[in-house]
């Protein structure tokens, strides 16, 4: 372990107050939220969302956070829209500036990271798994540009990629991050492979970190490919969703 | 506090009595874990179980599957939201394993320690009397990397991260005594039931 130990901290509800929404892709809406919440995060934590009923009904999910701590008081989430989805389903189609759900958190203090961690950072994110990898690109923009980062990211079209217009910009604009894009399903398209992850440790030199995240089969993927290139495994830290 | 045209999802009442409150129904099995699947060699593998820092005794792979088998099936309830129903596992049961060592548990604590340096606690009143395993096949067959194979922890009435993925023994301590996750805000014990997710709930 190369992480300190996290004081225990006591995960309360708390209210939030939609102030934005937007698309993002054909699948995936940006939700901004005004809450306390967002005072006291770092990128690549997550928070459990509540929504409930007129008879008490209530349901719960996880959701990366997208945004990094700003001074807005706001902090947004990117909700893909699943098949039958019972709260994303609500984003996505019923949501409306106003609304009021509950949120707790932040969770996940393995997976984030802060400019103080140091680098390299080595991002690997598959679909919607790169939401909480932006919100660490976002945080390393506020300042920590120094530190090199290279992002494999890995969508079914450029059109479902999630945020590439402003990732490419960041990739333009910064020498020390690189955007390295693999489209399944485009014709030319190919899954992520040992020469992209290569490309991308040689722009970036040894890692000091590794934050994967996506589907079971785009994690496990993307881990034996960095393993083979002989990163440490303890270096590496997973997040997955399921099927 | 209402959220303005939500209506959500109501489960059958035969499934809705079988979800702890907060999970829902899942039909794959997701997969959740701090990093990599470790690499564990079967012709290396051991299982110790110690007293704080003292090795009370270990098994060889070989040794481990010969002792008694235990099946057991029913649901299982992930932190994370998901529970998945009518699952079967097969393993050694806590209590054949502490008497194949010839002993009692020594202390009412432990933490279950695992190949990534992953840990957890356990009360040993939840292990005992067939309510926990060292599980080695899911479904009948041996578990898969992605689940924790060769061997993991199997305390089904705790949320799932109770029980420990590539599992290389238990440590008995003095104290009930954080691991992994509950240094970092789960709940010491974990009851679905009573929704115990985070420390305070």
């Amino acid at each position: 372990m190369i992480e300190s130990v996290i004081e225990p901290v006591v995960f309360r509800w708390h209210e939030a107050e939609i102030t934005a929404l937007s698309p993002v892709t054909p699948h995936v809406r940006s939700v901004r939220l005004r809450c306390s919440l967002a005072e006291a995060y770092r990128a690549g934590q997550h928070v459990d969302v509540r929504l409930t009923a007129e008879d008490g009904y209530q349901a719960q999910r996880s959701y990366s956070i997208a945004s990094a701590q700003d001074g807005s008081g706001t902090l947004e989430l990117m909700i893909e829209a699943l098949p039958d989805g019972e709260v994303s389903g609500w984003f996505s189609h019923l949501a409306e500036i106003g609304d009021r759900v509950e949120l707790r958190g932040p969770i996940g203090g393995s997976f984030s990271w802060d400019g103080p961690d140091g680098g390299p950072l080595l991002l690997g994110g598959g679909g919607s798994g790169v939401v909480p990898l932006l919100a660490m690109l976002r945080r390393r923009a506020q300042g920590w540009r120094q530190i090199p980062a290279a992002l494999i990211y890995s969508a079914r079209t450029r059109a479902e990629a999630i945020a590439v217009a402003e990732l490419e910009r960041l990739a333009e604009a910064d020498p020390n991050f690189s955007l390295h894009l693999a489209t399944t399903r485009e014709p030319g398209g190919k899954r992520i492979d040992a020469p992209l992850v290569a490309e991308a440790l040689a722009r970036i030199g040894a890692p000091g970190k590794v934050f994967l995240c996506g589907s079971n089969r785009f994690v496990a993927a993307a881990s034996d490919l960095i393993l083979a290139e002989g990163v440490a495994p303890g270096l590496i830290r997973t997040e997955r969703f399921g099927a | 506090m209402v959220t303005r045209g939500f209506v959500g999802r109501r489960q059958p009442p035969e499934t809705g009595a079988r979800l702890p409150p907060g999970q829902y129904l899942t039909e794959d099995f997701p997969i959740l874990q701090i990093g990599p699947n470790p690499t564990v060699d079967l012709a290396t593998w051991t299982f110790t179980l110690r007293a704080g820092s003292r090795p009370i005794k270990a098994w060889s792979w070989a040794e481990f599957e010969a002792l008694p088998r235990t099946t057991w099936k029913g649901d299982i309830h992930c932190v994370t939201k998901w529970s998945k129903f009518d699952t079967t596992w097969e393993g050694v049961s806590f209590d054949d394993l502490l008497a194949d060592a010839g002993i009692e548990a020594p202390t009412n604590f432990l933490l279950a320690e695992s190949h990534d340096d992953y840990t957890t606690n356990v009360p040993v009143a939840d292990l005992v009397g067939g309510r926990a395993l060292v599980a080695t096949r899911y479904e009948g067959q041996p578990i898969h990397p992605d689940h924790g194979g060769p061997a993991r922890l199997f305390v089904p009435h705790l949320y799932f991260w109770k029980s420990a993925k590539w599992v290389k023994g238990l440590r008995f301590t003095q104290v009930d005594t954080a691991g992994f996750w509950e240094l970092r805000g789960y709940h010491m014990y974990g009851d679905p039931w009573r929704e115990q997710r985070y420390i305070g709930d």
